[in-house]
């Protein structure tokens, strides 16, 4: 009898995705899914077009129209010629190809990594590729989740593989519970303060703790979402009964024996317990604190009861040098208290709190204002992360919340995230932001960001500056 | 894929940690169909004094006149952070990059970078800081030689490591797309025992 060696769930997913480790090539995995959209996809189209070479699986792809798209009009040339071109670019490619498209209005579009969940196309055990960083969202469902630039979207497109070299593993363990009022924007940004914005480059995370299995699938997303944020491969969640229940009855995912028989294979998922890691690292759920970035890098993240960092702060002097370049940047002194930061911007939405609960967390605090409305100076956006989020919204009331304090109700997309239409911030605004990226430059030249829970966000809105909600 | 082979090259210094792609390329960009067209915006919110991009920034490193010939950039940790767009390193190839040295890579940049024949070349932080001091005082000329695996700079000289297959790839100039349809029929057998909801 052989005893097998305690294994990672990663090292499960990649020993289950190994279709060959051939002497002096980097490893060859087999992608179960593939999401693409218009921006990181047309030049990839192009290769397989000029070497003649057809999709080798095209019913493993889906297509979605998001990152460029307007959130004020349904209409294709809503957002500009340059985006009106890459959309259009994408419907050809796809009829082409034969790729399934959720174009402009369609009941399934929405941003990548909200429509592959909601949808059923993100399964657990099965590896999912897409042009876009945030592709570790999918991890939440134990999926190996990873985003790739455009030639390796190309060779999935014509191999339905990707060579790659195996990571490290690292655990973080979130011990007991949450205090009231802090959300997973909270418990991913005060992981990310610890680690700093490269702390995981070169591993793969997987969450774990009373903190992580009591969150729901949307708040898992949360989390695994900004995992390329301290540098990660792709963030993982083990599968339990949270994720089938949500996987079940959803369009794509299997149906009757043949789902029965892949909660048994996903089941067996997890790390096994004894399964050792290449870096630990474990935090209290009860120190989390809500999280407001004060800086240009997600790392750069306080509590909102704390007050902005100086320079002298850091030992390091490379974080030391970013710390002053940061502060110059924001136009923040040190010392300053976060509660007594004005914004004069707000955006609710992006892949990575854009769902369902996201909106009524925000309609939650804004209700909780009771009757007070997003102050004068304030322009305050709600981007709801696909049209059925959109729908399930509308039919709550939540809209009507949000308009009537004064909030845009817009339509889904990537929109003020990255602000590849014409969701922009101008120079010199400050944006508290539910967005995953706080870099220079990343919602508009010259622009603050502040990236903050739905929560806070909404309470942001209301009263100009951002809030301690659980003082 | 152009092979990579040796190179020697002007560096030009950027003495800065976690730049990050959106940097490296802003999102107004991105709205290209072709891979060609994003040499001009490089960097372009540090390069340009205005938002056209017609007043060039004279403080900015890459635009003094005695880098204008630099192929080889060095920077500080965590290079290319962020976005997975590979519109960075083809921006930073079609402007003329073919060498970039830093003490960490994102792993995405680094990957992208590898798929389009730039060379990232990974060394120690008090290396990169070594080469860092030098730079200033003096037109710093590198000569990286790949199948050797070692940087040269007069006296100096640093060994450097790559994945085997990534190495090959750029010497070569692999097709790796065809390289892995040559694989069509272990790609085949492997799908055969894939389970049913997979």
């Amino acid at each position: 009898m052989t005893i097998s060696t305690p294994k990672t769930m990663y090292e499960k997913l990649w020993q289950s995705h190994l279709v060959e480790a051939a002497e002096g090539e980097t490893p060859l995995l087999y992608v179960d899914r593939h999401l693409i959209h218009e921006v990181t996809s047309p030049q990839a189209f192009a290769n397989l077009r000029f070497h003649k070479r057809p999709v080798r699986h095209p019913e493993r792809t889906i297509a979605t129209m998001d990152h460029n798209i307007s959130t004020r009009s349904i209409k294709i040339d809503a957002a500009g010629e340059g985006a009106a071109n890459q959309l259009r670019a994408l419907g050809i490619n796809c009829k082409e190809f034969g790729i399934e498209l959720f174009d402009m209005g369609h009941k399934n579009q929405g941003i990548a990594h909200v429509i592959g969940p909601e949808l059923g196309l993100t399964l657990p055990g099965t590896i999912i590729v897409c042009g876009d960083s945030h592709t570790a969202t999918h991890g939440a469902f134990g999926a190996l989740a990873f985003g790739i630039g455009t030639s390796e979207v190309e060779h999935v497109f014509a191999t339905q593989t990707l060579r790659q070299n195996k990571a490290k593993t690292m655990k973080i363990e979130v011990k007991g519970h949450v205090g009231a009022g802090i959300s997973a924007k909270d418990i991913i940004l005060a992981i990310i303060g610890k680690t700093g914005s490269a702390g995981a480059t070169g591993y793969v995370v997987e969450y774990c703790g009373e903190a992580i299995e009591a969150l729901s699938m949307e708040e898992r997303m949360t989390v695994c979402n900004m995992s390329i944020e301290f540098g990660a491969k792709a963030g993982l969640i083990a599968p339990d009964q949270t994720t089938f229940d949500y996987v079940e009855g959803k369009e794509y995912a299997p149906k009757g024996e043949i789902f029965k028989q892949a909660v048994v294979d996903w089941t067996n998922l997890k790390s096994d317990d004894d399964a050792t890691f290449d870096a630990v690292l474990t935090l209290n759920a009860k120190d989390i604190k809500a999280q407001v970035t004060w800086g240009t890098n997600p790392g750069q993240v306080i509590s909102v009861d704390g007050i902005v960092p100086s320079p002298e702060d850091f030992s390091d002097p490379i974080e030391k040098e970013s710390c002053v370049s940061a502060l110059n940047y924001m136009g923040l002194t040190a010392g300053t208290k976060m509660t007594d930061i004005q914004v004069n911007k707000v955006f609710i939405g992006s892949c990575t709190n854009s769902r369902i609960e996201d909106l009524r967390a925000a309609a939650g605090i804004v209700q909780q204002f009771q009757g007070q409305r997003v102050v004068d100076n304030v322009d305050a956006i709600i981007v709801p992360g696909s049209y059925r989020v959109k729908e399930q919204a509308e039919s709550e009331g939540l809209d009507k919340i949000f308009t009537e304090a004064g909030f845009e109700w817009r339509l889904p997309g990537c929109s003020m995230c990255l602000g590849m239409n014409d969701d922009v911030l101008e120079e010199g605004d400050r944006c508290a932001s539910t967005s995953n990226r706080n870099f220079e430059g990343r919602q508009g030249r010259g622009s603050r960001t502040h990236l903050v829970s739905p929560e806070m966000a909404a309470a942001a809105a209301i009263t100009g500056h951002f809030v301690d909600l659980n003082a | 894929m152009e092979k990579f082979n040796t190179h020697t090259g002007l560096v030009v210094p950027l003495d800065v940690a976690n730049v990050d792609t959106d940097q490296i390329i802003p999102k107004q960009f991105l709205q290209k169909t072709e891979r060609i067209g994003f040499g001009v915006h490089l960097f372009h919110d540090s390069r340009y004094l205005d938002h056209e991009g017609t007043q060039v920034n004279p403080e900015f490193i890459i635009n003094k006149p005695e880098y204008k010939d630099a192929s080889i950039l060095l920077a500080r940790e965590n290079f290319g952070c962020g976005s997975s767009r590979e519109h960075a390193p083809w921006a930073l190839q079609e402007y003329g990059f073919k060498v970039i040295l830093s003490s960490s890579f994102a792993d995405i940049f680094y990957g992208n970078c590898i798929n389009i024949g730039i060379l990232p070349i990974k060394l120690s932080e008090d290396e990169i800081d070594q080469l860092f001091k030098l730079s200033p005082n003096a037109q710093l000329t590198l000569k990286v030689d790949l199948p050797n695996n070692i940087i040269t700079c007069g006296e100096l000289s640093f060994k450097f490591s790559l994945n085997e297959f990534q190495q090959y790839s750029l010497e070569n100039g692999v097709d790796s797309v065809g390289w892995t349809l040559n694989k069509l029929d272990t790609i085949k057998a492997f799908e055969e025992k894939m389970p049913a909801w997979q």
